[in-house]
């Protein structure tokens, strides 16, 4: 017996070189991939650079963000206000680093929120489908039919438009996406053999769904999840448009917009509401061009 | 002997607008300790229902066991929780499957997988657990285990997939494997080796083992006792030297006739006419009866019982049931 096993061992390396080879792992398997995608190289550098800035905003910055000064207001970008000034007289480049901080910080939070509400209600709803399926996936009908932009201009009338609201609210309404993605893979990856296999091992439910499944679909949640940090970030702009969201003089991409969005304003200072606007179609494009990058690295057909 | 599983009068039934579908429907099987019991039959004839149903993992719904026992070592399994079934499937019973290319999870490395078993059952710590796994995959054929723990199943080809699937699924050295044709994807080499090595842990362990499979040459290679099935019944139950040399039911004859030989200079291939009928639409009287050569009235009215010939061999026809009564 072990003779034969011998010679399937010695067979085994013949047939397969590579496996002598310190071992492939999914990991390194998913860098070479996205790194052959430039876009998503060159966006995950930028974002790297936007993050990085926004965290480190309080060393980085010249002056404080609140700081106002009425003799210098509108100043074109020049050495001493590199991005020039707005119309309290205060740095925007500064406002830009700190407002970073409040959209990043509001698409992050929201995206991790409405992940552990998507991720568990499509996995319970797909694994175990049936009436359970069918249960949740009218709560997410619902959800979805509601109008989010007037429920987000009613829920922020009644209650103030705070950071902690603001994530709160975009993680209550853009669950539902989510939700229906990992259901989907969750219908069809419970039906494979290994789903099988580990419960004939004596598996648990539970384990089953977030130790064994799970992983098998974090691709396709990992992409959603970039494309929606970006959308969210959108919204936020969107609603601090509108006057809705984060409040001054807290600054935050959105409402330095709106700020900019003065008649007067527009004309004397054409910069001002440029670079809040680049910064967030810069932020969303990096988000978008990663996600893309991430959808082939992580695409499982692929790998083998 | 004793049984170590001892099944009674199964019957499975799946509900199918409101119509019940007998996939398995009273079928009885015996395993004593230590023995190799081969199950065979046409696609469709209840096999692996059979042995879902032993492990009780049934779809459900819309899969229901109505009736029947399940002995195993004197506990009828059919009457635990889900929460009990969890401790044997894997520790008492484990089980593989036709196809080793999709039964491992293929994000999680092979180490990961046996260790997560030994865990679970065995309460083993992670580096016992590891150590142990190190040992089953050498126990299994694999000379560089230690390697081979930290990869994952993509690298693998079929055969060492199944022998991974092997060494799961003896970790916790189970009273049962059920093997669900675990040679079927396999090359005819592998196969060979596939089954030497079942056989050769199921001795070291004192594992009996429940084969299931439609491939006579492996049946002859591996079983003690054969149990061939047709649309969800047992139609006979031998030895596997005993079948061989004479079966009765006229279903094993034309399985039999159907393997081709090598000295044979047959220009045709025998093959039974017609097809397994779908459970809905299963005959009265003798289910293989549409499909028999030897078939007169009676079996196409009457539902002939399964009864014992010899003392140690049965079947399900009246050919023999018959002769036995007049002699």
């Amino acid at each position: 017996m072990s003779q034969i096993n011998m010679e399937v061992s010695q067979k085994d390396l013949q047939l397969n070189p590579n496996l002598k080879s310190k071992p492939d792992t999914l990991t390194r398997i998913f860098f070479q991939k996205f790194t052959k995608n430039k876009l998503a190289v060159i966006g995950s550098i930028v974002l790297f650079i936007i993050i990085m800035s926004a965290v480190l905003a309080p060393w980085i910055a010249p002056y404080k963000f609140e700081d106002i000064n009425l003799l210098d207001k509108l100043k074109p970008p020049s050495k001493e206000y590199w991005l020039g000034t707005d119309r309290y007289g205060r740095d925007i480049f500064t406002r830009l680093l700190y407002g970073g901080r409040i959209s990043l910080l509001v698409g992050f939070c929201s995206v991790a929120g409405a992940l552990i509400i998507g991720v568990s209600v499509g996995a319970v709803a797909g694994y175990f489908g049936g009436i359970v399926d069918a249960i949740l996936m009218r709560l997410v009908d619902i959800v979805i039919s509601i109008p989010s932009i007037f429920l987000l201009i009613t829920v922020v009338t009644i209650f103030k438009p705070s950071v902690a609201n603001l994530i709160l609210i975009f993680a209550l309404i853009s669950w539902t996406s989510t939700a229906r993605l990992v259901r989907g893979e969750f219908l069809s990856l419970r039906t494979r053999e290994f789903v099988l296999a580990s419960k004939t091992i004596g598996t648990k439910s539970y384990k089953i769904i977030f130790s064994h499944i799970l992983p098998n679909a974090m691709g396709p949640i990992i992409v959603s999840a970039t494309l929606l940090v970006g959308s969210v970030i959108l919204s936020e702009a969107a609603l601090s448009y509108l006057g809705l969201g984060i409040q001054p003089p807290t600054p935050s991409w959105g409402n330095m917009l709106e700020d900019a969005q003065n008649y007067t304003v527009m004309l004397k200072a054409p910069w001002y509401p440029f670079f809040p606007g680049l910064l967030i179609l810069l932020t969303v494009l990096c988000f978008n061009f990663i996600g893309d990058g991430l959808r082939d690295a992580l695409d499982p057909k692929t790998i083998e | 002997m004793t049984a170590l599983l001892e099944v009674k009068n199964l019957k499975t039934y799946f509900k199918k607008k409101k119509v019940n579908i007998p996939a398995v429907d009273g079928v009885d099987l015996k395993i004593n300790k230590g023995e190799t019991v081969a199950l065979v039959g046409e696609s469709g004839s209840g096999k692996s229902i059979t042995s879902l149903s032993i492990m009780r993992l049934i779809p459900s719904p819309p899969g229901e066991i109505v009736d029947g026992e399940i002995l195993f070592d004197g506990k009828d399994i059919v009457k635990l929780t889900e929460n009990d079934m969890c401790k044997i499937r894997g520790n008492d019973i484990s089980m593989i499957f036709q196809e080793p290319m999709t039964s491992l999870n293929p994000v999680l490395t092979i180490g990961e997988q046996i260790i997560e078993v030994l865990m679970y059952h065995q309460k083993m710590s992670k580096s016992t657990a590891r150590n142990r796994a190190i040992e089953m995959l050498e126990l299994v054929g694999f000379s560089r285990a230690k390697a081979l723990i930290d990869d994952y199943p993509h690298r693998l080809s079929g055969g060492m997939r199944q022998r991974v699937m092997i060494a799961i699924a003896m970790s916790c050295n189970p009273k049962l494997l059920i093997a669900d044709e675990p040679t079927t994807a396999l090359d005819v080499t592998i196969q060979a080796q596939i089954l030497d090595l079942m056989k050769d842990l199921s001795k070291k362990s004192d594992t009996s083992i429940l084969i299931i499979t439609h491939d006579l040459g492996v049946v002859s290679e591996v079983a003690d006792r054969v149990v061939v099935m047709y649309c969800g019944q047992v139609v006979e139950e031998a030895s596997v030297d005993d079948l061989f040399d004479e079966p009765l039911h006229p279903y094993t004859t034309g399985l039999m006739g159907s393997i081709p030989s090598l000295d044979g200079d047959v220009e045709r291939l025998y093959s039974i006419e017609g097809t397994v009928p779908p459970p809905e639409h299963f005959p009265v009287g003798c289910r293989f009866a549409p499909r028999c050569p030897h078939a007169f009235d009676r079996c196409r009215n009457e539902d002939p019982s399964l009864i014992t010939i010899k003392g140690s061999r049965s079947v399900r026809c009246f050919l023999h049931g018959d002769k036995e009564a007049t002699l």
